[in-house]
């Protein structure tokens, strides 16, 4: 927003709101002089009393005006969701767009110049918060199945469109009737090239609320963020050549040489900078209150130094949040994790928000030339190139896809083509050198109205109406991604018996290349060997404990009785009463010393010390440990009745406590149900302090080298540790790998 | 069958055709690679699909070759595994890989997708009793887990048995603590992963032009770490990198 416009609205709106300000601290001290210093004020007239209040607006006038805005804006969100009916039937954008005209509207009223969306602002602040949210959480599987399509419909499919707009509008501004003839060509297919581009934030606002398949909401979407390098190549040839007037083909050569230099250009760039985040991210476990800002900041560098070559920009920090997003995940912690999460939702949520509502601001504001011809005809033109487009390109496509796209998919990707804020800004850009500057803004402005509000508002029931495929809600399943992996090694097998190099072929070489070379420099620790699978399910059993805790009681995920002694394999018949007692207790015991034996916290700082979630965690864990080793307890262990009771003393079990590994009869505690063992032994005080990361687990193995002394007393001590430590107490058991901890 | 002919054989390739919906150029193809394989020879045994150097860094190699000898997969209702294939067997073992055609219908899909699971729970149930057992599935993670070193048994174990605890939960509700799960059947198994819609998953490109030219170079690699391997690869696979994006 430009400043100097809004200090002039500010001073006459705002001044009743600036009283509350600086406040100067009353000083009573000074008023007994009041009476006796009267000689003095007749020596110093000029001297004013003391100021008890005053208003300084000036002094945070910048601040406090951006800060409104934000609040005006999110207060309109929060009003919009209060209103039942409204959300569900009106997307958010237009909504914020008709308050947007509103408050223009008002402010116009009251005489002052509304802010128009300045476009450095929106280049520089408000544009890369969306697209970093929407570059790091990209789904990549199904991005890079369909990045041939979505590369064809960016690339093919943008310059289609503006070539064929800028055409026909320079036909019809050479038909003497419309009155615009003194609009030459190259203006045109500039004017061509802005509003054929479709528009990220506009697509991610209206395909955010109809939930579609997950195929036509990822070609539409990354369509609207590769077609960022053409517009870059378009708008500036075009640019560079209405000023000069004429085009060679020399220019055409060099503008598609450039077109690869900017896309491949900004691919490296973000691709850099992701590394070093990555790299970055390997170092952080010391310090990890400040692990988000250094994704944050390596991605907004990504985009600033791509939009200081001209390269593009968008296509940076998409690279740089996709490439970074694996090992910098493998490195953070869970909070840290989190935070990155609920900012970048929290930062793109304000910009999305900030830029229609000014879009509604500047279209009451800015200077408009009206021509009826001009702008029907640019947006039925849209319509109609965009769908020609489509069909055409899906014709060609669909002759190398595996998975053909439906006439369905078609319709929803051709409607789903909105143009937005990108468009408005880069017209506003333009210099006003060029004679039809606002009528261009208009037409734009014209467009994008129309597509937000007719084609976002009539999306939703159209999906309905056609029957589209809308997106699966599904949790995540053990099951699923055993088979998903499953699936990739078998069809990588399944293609190397047929003899060709294909998709899995590539994909298979990628991973090993990636899992050899570039993880060991990017991951810290040993955790770089852990396949995906595993990572993937102790994320899965992380979160189902952090679930446990925040409910306060054992979940029941699928409300279901079954538990782990239903699938296991019929096992040997019940132990004594009195045996299973004694081994309850010496478990019990041993579980306190562990306990006792952690660490103790301490306040600091600098390190955000396992609180509450992985406290509980742990806690959490110990206690399903204890539940399951008492359950395989009692099925596993064969003691006949006439052996000799344990010593406890003989048969202690050791704990070591730091950067031990859980054994694996831990795991399977996914599904829990109700514990009802004769006896809870709840005597383990959960009150002692946890064990600071990575340490996370207690080790509750089986005993090394603590072979008691009798042979029976061996056998039983056998028997003990089979049940804490399947398949048995090896001492030369493999536990190199610290299991990652988050 | 078995004619070593390097023109297309009307007659017989239709009825192939027909039997597995393969074009006729396709299984030219094919039958190319099958010759190559089996040193021309009119079957094809294991060693002969051991000795290609690409699955010898898959994990799950031995199930996939055994999957091509197995039996049930020949839709002939037989049971068992043969000692070697022929190319019709051959070729309707690779037709569990064909993608749907455009135009199906829902019950069509649904009998593909019945068919490319029932390829799935195959390679999973090696005893053929109709269930996937608990060893069975611990036996499948721990393949697939096979290359991630020392701590993949334990973990593996971990991982079937939570897996199994969910396909008992969603297939059975409930159960009481002494009933036990015997394994997951077909149906249970159709149940789990009908949402990762594998008719449009599990598909490879049959390409209707020869590549099998280019497979000699399979025989020049026999390890799979090199790195000159790769970029002579790369050279003469970019025609199909184009192929493989789309």
């Amino acid at each position: 927003m430009s400043v100097h416009a809004l200090r002039k609205s500010a001073s006459s709106s705002f001044v009743f709101v600036g009283i509350g300000l600086p406040i100067e601290a009353s000083a009573p001290a000074y008023q007994s002089h009041g009476t006796e210093g009267s000689h003095l004020t007749n020596i110093t007239n000029t001297k004013k009393a003391f100021p008890v209040l005053a208003v300084n607006y000036e002094h945070v006038r910048k601040p406090f005006e951006i800060a409104l805005w934000i609040l005006l804006a999110l207060l309109m969100k929060l009003g919009f969701h209060l209103i039942p009916r409204l959300s569900a039937v009106v997307p958010e954008s237009c909504l914020l767009i008709v308050v947007g005209l509103l408050v223009g509207g008002l402010i116009k009223v009251i005489g002052e110049e509304p802010p128009v969306l300045d476009s450095q602002l929106f280049f520089l602040c408000l544009l890369p918060p969306i697209i970093l949210d929407a570059g790091y959480f990209l789904p990549i599987r199904p991005f890079t199945e369909n990045v041939g399509t979505i590369l064809v419909f960016a690339v093919i499919g943008t310059l289609w469109n503006a070539f064929f707009m800028g055409g026909l509008l320079y036909a019809l501004c050479q038909i003497e009737s419309v009155g615009l003839s003194g609009v030459d060509l190259l203006a045109c297919l500039l004017f061509g090239s802005i509003v054929s581009a479709v528009d990220p934030v506009a697509v991610l606002a209206v395909f955010e609320e109809i939930h579609i398949n997950e195929l036509v909401h990822i070609l539409v979407f990354g369509e609207s963020l590769l077609n960022d390098a053409v517009t870059v190549v378009l708008y500036n040839l075009f640019e560079e050549f209405s000023k000069v007037g004429t085009v060679t083909v020399l220019d055409v050569f060099l503008g598609v040489v450039c077109f690869f230099v900017v896309s491949l250009g900004g691919v490296l760039v973000g691709a850099i900078y992701g590394f070093l985040a990555a790299f970055t991210s390997r170092f952080t476990s010391h310090t990890r209150v400040i692990e988000p800002l250094f994704v944050f900041l390596y991605s907004y560098m990504a985009y600033l130094s791509s939009e200081m070559f001209h390269l593009s920009g968008i296509m940076a920090l998409i690279a740089c949040g996709v490439v970074m997003r694996p090992y910098v995940e493998a490195n953070i912690s869970h909070k840290s994790y989190t935070t990155i999460k609920y900012f970048l939702k929290m930062w793109s949520s304000v910009s999305e928000t900030l830029i229609f509502i000014f879009l509604g601001v500047s279209t009451v504001a800015g200077p408009h030339a009206w021509n009826w011809t001009f702008v029907i005809t640019t947006v039925i033109l849209c319509l109609v190139s965009r769908v020609l487009g489509v069909i055409g390109l899906t014709f060609i496509i669909n002759k190398f896809r595996i998975v053909k796209l439906t006439k369905k998919d078609q319709f929803i990707v051709a409607y789903g083509g909105l143009r937005g804020a990108i468009a408005f800004s880069l017209g506003y850009l333009l210099s006003n050198s060029h004679q039809m500057r606002n009528l261009f803004l208009t037409a734009i402005i014209t467009v994008i109205f129309f597509t937000v509000f007719v084609q976002g508002m009539t999306i939703r029931p159209l999906v309905e109406l056609l029957a589209v495929k809308k997106k699966k809600e599904s949790k995540p399943s053990i099951n699923e991604e055993i088979h998903t992996e499953f699936l990739d090694h078998l069809l990588t097998g399944v293609e190397g018996v047929c003899g060709h190099y294909g998709h899995y072929h590539w994909k298979e070489k990628l991973n090993r290349f990636n899992k050899t070379y570039v993880k060991r420099w990017l991951i810290a620790g040993e955790n770089f060997k852990e396949p995906e699978l595993i990572a993937f399910y102790r994320k899965m059993e992380l979160k189902q404990a952090i679930m446990m805790v925040e409910s306060g009681q054992l979940p029941s995920v699928l409300p279901s009785t079954i538990s782990m002694q239903n699938i296991q394999p019929r096992a040997i018949p019940r132990v004594s009463k009195k045996r299973e007692e004694e081994i309850r207790r010496i478990l019990r015991a041993n579980l306190q010393n562990n306990k006792q034996k952690m660490r103790s916290r301490s306040y600091s700082r600098h390190t955000l010390f396992d609180a509450d979630e992985e406290d509980n965690v742990s806690e959490v864990r110990l206690r399903k440990t204890k539940m399951e080793m008492e359950r395989r307890m009692s099925h596993y262990l064969t003691v006949p009745a006439n052996r000799e009771s344990p010593r406890p003393g003989v048969r202690r079990v050791r704990f070591e406590s730091d950067n031990q590994v859980f054994s694996a009869d831990s795991f399977p505690t996914v599904h829990f149900e109700q514990p009802s063992p004769p006896s809870t032994p709840d005597a383990v005080s959960l009150e002692e302090e946890v064990p600071k990361r990575p340490s996370l687990r207690a080790d509750i193995e089986g005993p090394r080298g603590n072979a008691s002394d009798n042979h029976q007393g061996e056998l039983d001590y056998q028997r003990l540790a089979r049940c804490l430590s399947d398949p048995g107490p090896n001492k030369d058991k493999e536990d190199d790998d610290p299991f990652m901890s988050c | 069958m078995g004619a070593l002919q390097s023109l297309p054989d009307e007659p017989e390739y239709r009825d192939l055709s027909e039997k597995t919906g393969f074009s006729f150029e396709q299984i030219g193809i094919l039958h190319k690679r099958f010759k190559q394989l089996s040193h021309n020879e009119d079957t094809l045994r294991r060693d002969d699909l051991n000795t290609i150097p690409d699955l010898s860094c898959n994990p799950i190699r031995t199930q996939i070759i055994e999957a091509f000898f197995d039996k049930r997969n020949f839709h002939q209702n037989g049971e068992g595994t043969v000692q070697e294939i022929s190319f019709e067997e051959f070729l309707v073992v690779m037709s569990h890989f064909r993608p749907p055609a455009l135009d199906m219908t829902e019950e069509q899909r649904e009998i593909i997708r019945r068919e490319k699971l029932r390829f799935l729970f195959n390679m999973h149930d090696t005893d053929n009793d109709g269930t996937i057992t608990l060893e069975e599935y611990r036996h499948v993670v721990e393949e697939l887990l096979s290359r991630s070193g020392a701590l993949g048994k334990e973990t593996a174990k971990g991982i079937a048995d939570a897996a199994m605890l969910e396909v008992a939960s969603i297939s059975m509700g409930h159960m009481e603590p002494d009933e036990f799960y015997e394994g997951i059947t077909f149906e249970h198994f159709l149940k789990i992963l009908k949402d990762i819609e594998i008719e449009t998953r599990m598909n490879i490109r049959f390409l209707n032009m020869d590549t099998t030219n280019l497979c000699k170079v399979n025989r020049a690699y026999p390890d799979c770490t090199s790195l000159t391997k790769y970029t002579d690869k790369l050279l003469e696979s970019c025609l199909w990198f184009g192929f493989g994006l789309l």
